[in-house]
């Protein structure tokens, strides 16, 4: 499992201080997700796209990741234009599709292609762990980044586990198929996983509760801040201002 | 009368799981006695309340029944076995239940940390622990992706970082080539530590041990001449 195969490339985007690029990335996520001016968020695709450009990244890495987020939008535009109220545009038998439905699915397709492509370049170049002592820094509570720590050093542990059991169940000759064989082994499987993964958090504890845990963390890393990461800062301040500037200051 | 020179003394421990109906007790009228200096050995089948027996001496479980003494003093609640926990280290099973940090000095340092000692403290203890055991250099490398062999002798620095006075290893030498655990039994018989080692591998024991006591049917019969 390579979570964070982004993380390993080398660029402007990757050498920034990864508190910057956190706080750059929430503060564009936020205003593109309540903008719904045309032009605030053609910007904002802009934007996106060029900070893709100067991470340099796998642009097949890049599309396939972004294919697996379309994959959702999908949905709404089954729903989207069915069930939103307004101006009639096209029927499909029985259905009616609405104009401002169509143009909700479109303003969703648009902002979360625009979040996720400023996500990749920013946040999946920096390596996971760094990402979380970066949040620590910028006083993210204490208990989100233990679940963060856990999450990524036990989901390759799981992982693993998942992939043990599954081998045990296929050379004993199971292939899924659609009965309820397969779906009852199916369940095992997961039900196993699950009370394997709260036996394995009940031996973390233990080991440390050995260690002297008492509830408290402590973090070794420390950043530093260079020019470069303050003009970045300063650069994309501009860009989220002029972005919010242009969805809530200047007239139609 | 204490005698200061005993580090634990289990007297008529006795335990059983909760809702266990089986007729066999896990650990039956269970006496043990460690002194300081001891490497004792303990051998008994799987199933056979080892690992419970450790977890009994650090407070992760308690008796049914019986009397836990650890540095001379009776150990009953949660914060009795605090000092138990600061001065033996635990070595467990399954190296992926201990490290459990990012980064290989973290994990070293996390202990020390708990201790109260500062950041510059804890980093000092890191590097000679990890010198020591001659894993320098592993100080950045992610701890879910060493080797099974890397794992164990990481968990070991984790716990020789809190500077124990006495080890308790739960099958240390399991799962590791031949090399590594070479390793392994260098590294306790060039030690000074008291421990107390449970495993299967019987060579494991001969080489690094000076007493092996047999854990069956819940109680500890004496070594075997």
């Amino acid at each position: 499992m390579h979570i964070d195969n982004f993380a390993n490339g080398d660029s402007l985007l990757h050498r920034l201080d990864p508190r910057i690029k956190t706080i750059v990335a929430v503060l564009f996520s936020v205003v593109v997700a309540l903008a719904d001016r045309y032009s605030c968020l053609a910007v904002a695709v802009g934007v996106s796209l060029a900070l893709i450009l100067v991470a340099r990244l796998s642009l097949k890495q890049v599309l396939l990741r972004l294919l697996a987020v379309n994959t959702f939008i999908l949905f709404l535009w089954l729903f989207l234009p069915f069930t939103y109220g307004g101006e009639e545009l096209f029927s499909v038998g029985p259905l009616h599709a609405t104009r401002e439905g169509v143009i909700y699915a479109l303003l969703i397709t648009v902002k979360s292609n625009a979040i996720v492509l400023a996500l990749l370049a920013l946040l999946a170049t920096t390596p996971i762990i760094t990402l979380g002592h970066a949040m620590s820094h910028l006083y993210v509570p204490n208990k989100l980044i233990h679940l963060f720590f856990f999450t990524i050093r036990y989901l390759q542990a799981l992982h693993l586990e998942y992939d043990r059991l599954r081998d045990a169940m296929k050379i004993r000759a199971f292939r899924p198929r659609s009965n309820i064989h397969t779906y009852r082994s199916l369940a095992y499987l997961i039900g196993m996983l699950l009370i394997r993964s709260f036996d394995r958090a009940d031996r973390i504890r233990k080991a440390m509760v050995c260690r002297g845990f008492h509830g408290k963390f402590y973090l070794l890393s420390h950043f530093e801040l260079h020019r470069n990461d303050v003009v970045a800062l300063v650069c994309m301040m501009a860009i989220i201002s002029s972005l919010a500037a242009l969805q809530w200051l200047i007239l139609k | 009368m204490v005698d200061p020179e005993v580090i634990i003394r289990l007297a008529g421990v006795t335990f059983n799981y909760p809702g266990n109906q089986a007729k066999r007790l896990i650990l039956d009228d269970l006496d043990l006695q460690i002194s300081r200096g001891e490497r004792v050995g303990l051998i008994g089948d799987n199933g056979s309340g080892k690992t419970t027996l450790f977890h009994l001496i650090m407070g992760l479980q308690r008796p049914t029944q019986g009397e836990i003494v650890v540095f001379g003093q009776k150990r009953q609640e949660e914060r009795d076995f605090r000092e138990v926990r600061a001065k033996i280290g635990l070595l467990f099973q399954d190296s992926d239940d201990q490290l459990f940090c990012p980064t290989v000095a973290e994990d070293v340092a996390f202990g020390p940390l708990n201790l109260g000692k500062s950041q510059e403290e804890a980093a000092e203890i890191t590097q000679e622990v990890l010198t020591r055991l001659g894993l320098d250099g592993f100080e950045e490398r992610l701890t879910y992706k060493l080797s099974g062999g890397e794992k164990r002798l990481i968990s070991l620095a984790t716990v020789l970082a809190m500077k124990p006075e006495m080890l308790i290893l739960d099958e240390p030498s399991t799962g590791l080539d031949e090399e590594t655990v070479n390793r392994l039994i260098n590294i306790l018989r060039d030690s000074d530590f008291t421990y107390l080692i449970a495993s299967h591998n019987s060579e494991f024991l001969s080489e690094t041990t000076d007493t092996v006591y047999r854990l069956e049917r819940g109680k500890i019969t004496p070594p075997a001449p």
